[in-house]
């Protein structure tokens, strides 16, 4: 089946999808944004966080063909075109909450979204927004600091909701 | 593998009368799992997404009824404050990727021993909608479980919402995993208390083939708590009655050893699981004097 849904703003279209499929799967591999990372495949590690019409997914869990006509945001689309990086990509590399950097592109995802909802979250809060995503490297304190850094950094929720700040653009 | 995308309910029922074996599919959470890792190759995939009425939830007949495609998270945001049992229940449920996905109706059609919902949904003796093309009929969710990951849902029914009534008491809802968050109940149970007709809810999770009620402690804890007139009086429960009420729900366990934990550390999980549920309840039903 053809799957057209709109990706980080752009109408894109994939063609010989089987329904079965995961949009992380179409993400990586049809449309070749390999940012949402494959590891799990069963919901439990959040590496393939993105957005689904703005509501934050497991993408390895959402079927291709349920994505017809729907809006996807994936950490590509957070920042402008490269060297340029959204406030919160910004805060994990300041902060050293980046190692091996596997898990990095779903926690930057879940972050967004958690800072989007609360711009001033508690490490309680922070624990609980991000209980879906598993890093294996840093033991997470790196992160919550790094959480912590983009909260104070950016009160502007235009910014945090993922559109950059005339200002922030190279 | 054909994908069906209803717009409309009776789309939906029509299209799951043309093939029963198609595999219904909401947020994905199960489902998904199964089809990623091969388990599955279902003929017929029917996405029920795309049929807005099931994402909506209202009062009917002094009734909550709650569709079968409101997610976790609107649940807890939305009813929370209505349906505290179950909201419990929701909270824990995955993480906030998964609780944003998944729903009560694919909870229940899944129908897994270890569904969170289905304690607090036993407890507060909740009522399952179910249609197919031959008509609609609605099902005791005590009914609901036929064995493990199997309901008594038709091959050609479908899940179409969860009837619940406002409590007239305190609900509380606890669960055993070896960390808060993504994690599958080693035990779970779900209580609620009903002092309009003096009835005691209860639902054990993960400790027999399905979830299912403790009768037995549900009797002998109602009929104490009348016997000393302590739904009125509010007074506090007698020594001994929330071990034995925790006893009593273990003899209704019929557990196993697995993965996740042995049989017999699912029973004394159970037995604790009560006896403190039981006493956060009877706290709250004193505090709401």
């Amino acid at each position: 089946m053809r799957v057209t849904c709109s990706v980080n703003g752009e109408q894109r279209h994939a063609d010989d999808v089987w329904p079965g499929e995961s949009l992380l799967y179409v993400l990586r591999e049809r449309l070749g944004l390999p940012g949402s990372k494959n590891a799990c495949e069963q919901g439990e590690c959040g590496s393939c966080s993105v957005f689904l019409d703005g509501v934050l997914v497991c993408s390895c869990l959402v079927a291709a063909g349920q994505v017809e006509g729907r809006d996807v945001r994936t950490v590509e689309g957070l920042a402008g075109p490269a060297p340029d990086l959204h406030p919160v990509q910004r805060a994990f590399l300041d902060a050293g909450a980046v190692q091996c950097g596997f898990c990095t592109p779903g926690l930057v995802v879940a972050t967004v979204d958690l800072l989007a909802r609360d711009p001033d979250p508690t490490d309680a809060e922070i624990r609980e927004a991000l209980a879906g995503n598993v890093c294996r490297c840093t033991g997470y304190e790196a992160i919550l600091a790094a959480v912590h850094l983009a909260a104070a950094r950016h009160h502007d929720d235009a910014s945090l909701a993922g559109e950059p700040a005339a200002g922030e653009r190279a | 593998m054909d994908f069906h995308r209803p717009r409309s309910w009776s789309e939906a029922v029509a299209t799951k009368a043309a093939h029963p074996d198609a595999v219904a599919i909401q947020g994905g959470t199960d489902v998904m799992v199964e089809l990623n890792f091969d388990h599955r190759r279902p003929d017929h995939l029917l996405d029920l997404t795309g049929v807005a009425e099931l994402a909506e939830w209202s009062s009917d007949d002094g009734r909550l009824r709650i569709g079968a495609g409101v997610t976790y998270t609107r649940l807890i945001a939305e009813l929370g404050h209505r349906l505290p049992g179950l909201a419990m229940a929701a909270r824990t449920v995955g993480s906030p990727q998964i609780r944003n996905r998944g729903t009560v109706g694919g909870n229940l059609g899944t129908a897994s021993p270890a569904g969170d919902c289905h304690p607090a949904l036993l407890a507060a003796h909740a009522g399952v909608e179910v249609e197919s093309v031959r008509g609609a009929r609605e099902i005791a969710v005590e009914s609901f479980f036929a064995g493990v990951k199997r309901s008594a849902l038709a091959p050609d029914e479908l899940i179409k919402a969860v009837f619940l009534r406002p409590p007239t008491g305190p609900q509380q809802f606890a669960k055993i995993g070896t960390r808060n968050a993504m994690v599958i109940s080693v035990a779970a149970f779900g209580i609620a208390l009903h002092p309009d007709d003096q009835h005691v809810g209860t639902g054990i999770g993960s400790a027999a083939p399905t979830p299912r009620r403790a009768v037995g402690a549900e009797t002998v804890l109602a009929g104490e708590l009348a016997a000393a007139d302590l739904w009125t009086s509010r007074g506090d429960l007698p020594a001994g009655l929330a071990e034995r009420f925790g006893e009593l729900v273990a003899q209704s366990g019929d557990p196993i050893d697995d993965v996740r934990g042995t049989a017999a550390y699912r029973l004394h999980a159970l037995r604790v699981l009560a006896r403190r549920t039981l006493a956060w309840a009877w706290a709250d039903y004193q505090r709401a004097a």
